[in-house]
């Protein structure tokens, strides 16, 4: 540790860090814009200038190191006189329209140009006029407005693995963009938005929508996958006007996934439920809640007889306590069949117990030294996690994979088998790894063979000091899901490696705590279909992954009922009651993510017409069925019964009974990101993105 | 009368003096033998080099002995020598030359600069324009291969070096020695932020030295002759004779190598004096990064550091710019900022954003739509700049206009009241 | 050179001297070779870079595209808009200046009877105003393709051009 002396103040620090970092830490502030605390520093902007005591001239803060005794004066008449001539030099080619620019209120510019500019500039020559390009339906250009930070190339460069954006010419006709016109693809691209100080890069979907300060922001967590990235969404008049990131260092650090920034559109969406519907001789009308529910609980009871006819399908972005009333109302009344692994074909591996969680904190994975990734796109279903796995590879962790073809990596995969029998590949590199560390290879594996680069993917694991086995949606998928859990399991076991089943939604962890225990066989359900059917938050024929059968067992079945945020024709065609429901941000609840974070959130904004939080339409059903224990008031009091159960993760133990000998390659089954749920389904500007095109069962 | 031509262009009146024969006809790679052959140490060669007191040559006159010292020869890992060939700076072309017509002892000098740093490749940055001086140089490299005088375990020595050119594409910023590191790596030129230094983080983010062509060249004689010879050359704290580009109004303008300390007056007449008899004006002593000096302190100065510096202004790369009495300060000037807006990287904000400041109003006055205030204009962005940039571009853009302000202020305010030139006044 | 085949243009002759110049750097620092082949393909394609062989480049280089049209756009050798058959660069700085090169440029576009930027009639010659090209001492000078032609007059300025094919 050393002692610097800033503004007369002593600040302890640690040798070699920015003079930046450790006045902030002291609560000085030293203007800045090209400073990202997550980027590399660029030092290009010199609105940092500080006084140093010996230097001849004002030095940047964010580009020098500290050492002991250092004497630094960021308000002197040096310092200042250099911070308002960059200053000047920033305003004299930025154009002044803050009354039009989306950016005003939350310029980092205009915050600045406050505290250090003149008010009147010597500069009477005329300004800079950049064209803009459109670069896709997420991002807004207004180039003219640049100040050349080159955060956001640096973002592209070093965070999304994708140099999108560039600086061409140079001089003061050095312009940021992509230089043709073309969309920025990257699956985290909406955080150059958060990046960029002033108004060049702003939100498109929210573009004159509202003006920053007559939103009000509301903490909570996105709903779309296992990492529960830590969000604000911003209201005005209690609709929601947009999302941005909540910093947590322990799960999204200041990032967040486009899926999580772009899909609260969805809220707004045309196709939003807003009434009870329930269809009579093939016509659907509007009901009031009593009416609708009175009608959901008469048709139902004639089943209830034998409850082995329904079956409850639902949502694994649902919350806790939604989940654990549909559980409690379903086994009041007899039902066991409650599924929601819509994603999985095979079950036979939940014999042996569910754990999909990751092995280790998040941050952790940036430590480790091996890994591979098993049926797995993570970039896309979980972008964040693969951010992390990105600086691991950066800090020269071996990434392997286990995948179909035809995925597009954005960080350098060391060895990769592109398969459609994961199975096989994964027996090949068992036997190999087994041969390595010099273990009688099981009988199972006798006719097994392997090549060089299983034996170097093994290799690569068992030397790895920290290796991880990963296993994705892909994997899930797959016919031989236990199998792969099987041998995966083993891997790890032969390698010294950590095994993770990663969950891919934002509650699948909270669901299976509580739904581990229900038999399940959905993939029977689908195929031999059930007389009745219960959806809640999904839309099967587009959330299972037998869509196909799906549909097929919900026009099927007698009775359909949905609990359902959004109206489609395909509902229309085969349920029969629709009830509305609240999501995201006109909910409350409890998501748990990847890494076993009970994340609460509040309700904040006003539900669409009539809808209403599923878990009040359960608690309402309990009480029309006379159940007992159903006289919640809030979600807190279902989470405290929940939190009483201590319910928690056994580590399955999967028994070896593994039999290779009829394998079959399961066809690639990737989930597109911008399909794995309703909402994002229905927000357009991702839609409008390359990774939706091909797509979405809705376009 | 002075000597002309004692080091770096000795060679240069030859016939054919671009090739190795002639080379080592004049006793041409005898040191890097010598050296390869144990009889000179690192050390030594740092030593005999600080004794020299050689100055780089670049630009910025830093002591070579003291830069070459800062390399650890025995960090294990990959290191660079680079040569600084880009020569852009406006009334510099001596580095042309010695490529041109004495590049062998460019590429010895190189050599033994790799061997004193631990280098065992090496580059030659060298402008993109300059297609017969890379000709020359690139097939110089060639010969020398074939002699065995590169390669690997040169002349059974166990030492490997080899050396490449690499060219650039117009960019007067890669003559910045960070940005022509990462101009070799591919990208545009952008200065790096300093530190971390070259010599511990350079070419491919490994320890590299990077010098100027006239001082490698002039390696080789520095260690046939003795620092000694060299520094005595010269005058204290400046060592050798130097390459001065005479360019402007001159009845013969060329590259003159003198020693350093030579009166200014020798070297204007050595150059025929100002041409068709006029009277002169003013001096830009160290190419267009360099303040202009009136007639009167250049006749007074020496060409070296020192004086020059007395003087006002410095001796940079030694580019001498003339101007006779007729010259248009304003005319002038507005060109060089024209030069430094052009030629502004873009990447840090008070040069890409002040440089063109300053060229419009500049221009602006010579246009004779000056007003009043200009003038305080200039004065206030070039102060602006100073000193709160990334490289030296910046600040060389900003001496210019304060210095032709400094001596010149007149005629800017003559425009600006007239709307024209002193010369249009009748 | 309108046989090139601008879609797949590192090929034979071109793909060689692209890979000559690779062999200059690291294995892994193709990224090195963008300016020297970015020359070639210029050259190849008669003076001017296109999106289509900037791309070629990149792929080639194991480069993203903008990191390529970055340097292309940073270097002013380079050319984005089709030139004359010889860019005819004209120094302008300090020491041409002094030494008549305002005058020599506009003997130049007379002559041609085309503006700076343009490209005369007949596709032969393109004039480019150019910074300092480092031959000051026998200023004025310009640079047409590879070769400096230094202290110029309007009668040496009508030879050279006259002799170029
Ligand atoms: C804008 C700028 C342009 C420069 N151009 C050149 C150049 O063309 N040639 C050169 O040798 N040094 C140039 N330099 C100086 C180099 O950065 C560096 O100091 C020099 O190459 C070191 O070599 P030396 O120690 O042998 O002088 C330039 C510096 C700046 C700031
Ligand atoms: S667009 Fe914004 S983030 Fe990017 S360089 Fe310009 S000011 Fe910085
Ligand atoms: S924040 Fe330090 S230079 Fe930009």
């Amino acid at each position: 540790m050393v002692k610097v002396e800033i503004n007369g103040q002593v600040v302890e620090a640690r040798e070699g860090d920015m003079l930046i970092d450790v006045a902030d830490s002291a609560s000085i502030s030293i203007p800045r814009f090209c400073y990202h605390k997550k980027l590399s520093i660029a030092a290009n902007c010199r609105m940092c200038l500080v006084d140093v005591e010996g230097a001849w001239k004002a030095v940047p803060a964010c580009a020098t190191p500290v050492t002991d005794g250092m004497k630094v004066n960021t308000r002197s008449p040096k310092a200042i006189a250099a911070q308002k001539a960059v200053m000047e030099f920033l305003l004299i080619n930025h154009p002044l329209d803050c009354p039009i620019c989306d950016q005003g209120g939350e310029c980092e510019l205009q915050d600045v140009a406050m505290d250090y500019g003149d008010d009147v500039s010597q500069y009477s020559e005329a300004k800079r006029i950049v064209g803009d390009r459109n670069v896709g339906s997420l991002i807004q250009t207004d180039m003219t407005r640049c100040i050349h930070c080159t955060r956001c190339v640096r973002f592209g460069q070093e965070i999304a693995g994708l140099k999108e954006l560039g600086a061409t010419g140079r001089s003061e006709w050095m312009e940021i963009g992509t230089y043709i016109e073309k969309s920025i693809d990257s699956e985290l691209s909406g955080n150059m938005i958060d990046l960029c100080p002033v108004g060049a890069l702003t939100n498109k979907p929210f573009r004159y929508k509202a003006r920053s300060w007559e939103l009000k922001a509301h903490p909570t967590v996105a709903p779309h996958d296992s990492i529960g990235s830590n969000i604000f969404v911003h209201t005005r008049n209690g609709e929601v006007m947009r999302v941005v990131p909540r910093e947590n260092e322990a799960i999204n650090e200041t990032w967040i996934a486009d899926r999580d920034r772009f899909s609260c559109e969805a809220l707004h969406s045309a196709d939003r439920l807003t009434q009870p519907k329930v269809k009579a001789e093939g016509h659907w009308s509007s009901m009031d809640w009593s009416l609708a529910l009175q009608v959901t609980v008469e048709k139902l009871k004639p089943y209830l007889a034998n409850p082995e006819q329904i079956a409850i399908l639902l949502s694994p972005n649902s919350t806790l306590e939604e989940v654990y009333l549909v559980k409690k109302l379903a086994n009041a009344l007899g039902i066991n069949n409650i599924e929601h692994r819509l994603r999985q074909q095979d079950f036979s591996a939940d014999q042996y117990g569910i754990n999909q969680t990751l092995a280790m904190r998040l941050a952790d994975v940036e430590a480790l030294d091996s890994v591979l990734v098993i049926g797995g796109h993570l970039r896309k279903d979980l972008p964040l996690l693969n951010n992390r796995l990105r600086k691991a590879q950066l800090n020269g962790c071996e990434v392997n994979v286990v995948n179909p073809s035809g995925l597009d990596y954005n960080l350098g995969i060391e060895h990769q088998v592109d398969t459609l029998s994961l199975v096989s590949e994964l027996a090949s590199i068992l036997k190999a790894a087994n041969e390595l560390v010099d273990q009688d290879n099981q009988v199972e594996l006798a006719a097994v063979t392997f090549n060089a680069t299983h034996t170097a993917i093994a290799n690569s694991l068992i030397k790895g000091k920290k290796s991880a086995l990963m296993l994705g949606l892909i994997a899930q998928a797959d016919v031989h899901y236990s199998k792969i859990l099987q041998l995966a399991s083993q891997l790890a076991q032969t390698t010294g490696s950590s095994f993770s089943d990663l969950p891919a939604f934002s509650n699948t962890v909270g669901a299976n705590l509580i739904l581990a225990s229900n038999s399940a066989d959905l993939t029977n359900w689908l195929a031999n279909g059930k007389k009745v059917f219960i959806n809640v938050g999904i839309e099967p024929e587009f959330d299972c992954l037998l869509a196909d059968q799906a549909l097929r067992a919900m026009q099927q079945a007698e009775l359909v009922i949905n609990l359902t945020a959004f109206d489609s024709v395909s509902q229309q065609n085969y349920a029969d009651i629709m009830l509305p429901i609240a999501i995201f941000a006109e909910n409350a609840g409890t998501l748990v993510n990847i890494q076993q974070d009970w994340q609460s959130f509040k309700l904040f904004a006003s539900a669409k017409g009539e809808a209403k939080p599923a878990w009040k339409v359960l608690r309402v059903l309990g009480n029309m069925f006379d159940l007992e224990g159903f006289d919640y008031t809030n979600t807190a009091e279902v989470l405290a019964e929940i939190k009483a159960l201590n319910l928690s993760i056994k580590q399955p133990d999967y028994q070896c009974n593994l039999d290779l000998s009829v394998i079959t390659p399961t066809p690639s089954s990737l989930v597109p990101c911008y399909s794995v749920d309703g909402m994002v389904r229905r927000s357009p500007a991702l839609q409008a993105t390359p990774d939706a095109q091909l797509t979405n069962p809705l376009n | 009368m002075v000597e002309l031509n004692l080091c770096c262009y000795r060679n240069n009146h030859l016939d054919k003096s671009w090739d190795i024969d002639t080379y080592i006809s004049q006793g041409g790679y005898q040191v890097w033998k010598q050296v390869l052959s144990g009889e000179l140490t690192p050390q030594e060669i740092i030593d005999e080099v600080k004794v020299s007191n050689l100055r780089g040559r670049g630009g910025a006159g830093f002591p070579t002995g003291l830069k070459w010292s800062f390399m650890n020869r025995h960090s294990p890992g990959q290191k660079y020598i680079v040569c600084n060939s880009d020569e852009s700076e406006p009334g510099t072309c001596k580095d042309r030359d010695i490529m041109r017509y004495n590049p062998h002892q460019l590429i010895e000098g190189m050599a033994i600069a790799g061997y004193v740093i631990g280098a065992s490749v090496g580059y030659n940055y060298i402008r993109g324009e300059f297609w017969e001086p890379y000709d020359r140089f690139t097939r110089a490299i060639m010969q020398a291969r074939e002699a065995g005088m590169l390669g690997n375990n040169i002349l059974g020595s166990g030492w490997d070096f080899d050396l490449n050119t690499h060219q650039g594409a117009g960019a007067y910023i890669c003559g910045e020695e960070t940005a022509l590191l990462e101009s070799i790596e591919g990208k545009k030129g952008q200065p790096r932020f300093k530190p971390p230094f070259p010599a511990s983080y350079g070419l491919y983010g490994k320890p590299t030295t990077i010098n100027n062509t006239e001082t490698l060249a002039s390696i080789p004689m520095i260690l046939a002759k003795g620092g000694d010879w060299f520094a005595k050359l010269g005058v204290p704290g400046a060592g050798g004779t130097k390459l001065f580009s005479m360019s402007g109004h001159l009845e013969k303008p060329a590259n003159y190598e003198i020693p350093m300390g030579t009166p200014f007056k020798d070297l204007l007449s050595l150059a025929g004096g100002v041409w068709k008899g006029r009277e002169l004006k003013a001096v830009i002593p160290g190419g267009s990064s360099t303040a202009v000096l009136p007639a009167d302190k250049a006749l007074a100065m020496n060409m070296d550091y020192d004086s020059i510096a007395k003087a006002g202004s410095f001796l940079g790369a030694g580019s001498v710019i003339v101007m006779d009495d007729q010259t248009d300060m304003v005319k002038s000037l507005e060109r060089l900022t024209w030069f430094y807006y052009d030629e502004s990287c873009g990447q840090c904000t008070p040069c890409r954003e002040g440089t063109g400041w300053m060229y419009r109003v500049v221009k602006r006055i010579r246009q004779g739509k000056g007003r009043p205030e200009d003038i305080e204009t200039l004065k206030d962005v070039s102060g602006k700049i100073t000193g709160r940039v990334i490289c030296g571009l910046g600040d060389a853009a900003a001496i210019p206009v304060a210095s032709f302000l400094q001596h010149f202020e007149h005629e800017f305010r003559h425009y600006i009241d007239h709307g024209c030139s002193i010369f249009d006044r009748a | 050179m309108s046989s090139v085949d601008t879609l797949n243009i590192i090929q034979g002759d071109v793909k060689k001297r692209i890979d000559r110049w690779l062999a200059r750097y690291p294995v892994d620092q193709k990224q090195s070779a963008v300016i020297p082949s970015l020359r070639i393909v210029q050259e190849v394609n008669g003076g001017h870079l296109t999106k289509e062989i900037m791309d070629q480049v990149a792929q080639y280089l194991e480069m993203t595209p903008i990191s390529v049209y970055e340097v292309a756009t940073f270097y002013s050798n380079f050319e984005h808009q089709p030139v004359g058959r010889h860019k005819i660069c004209l120094c302008t700085n300090i020491s041409c200046m002094l030494r008549g090169s305002d005058e020599l440029l506009d003997y130049l576009k007379t002559k041609l009877d085309v503006d700076v930027g343009q490209v005369t009639e007949d596709g032969k010659f393109s004039i480019k105003k150019v910074e300092c090209l480092g031959a000051c001492v026998n200023a004025p000078m310009m640079q047409i393709d590879k070769t400096f032609y230094e202290n110029l007059t309007e009668q040496r300025l009508d030879e050279i051009l006259d002799s170029l094919e």
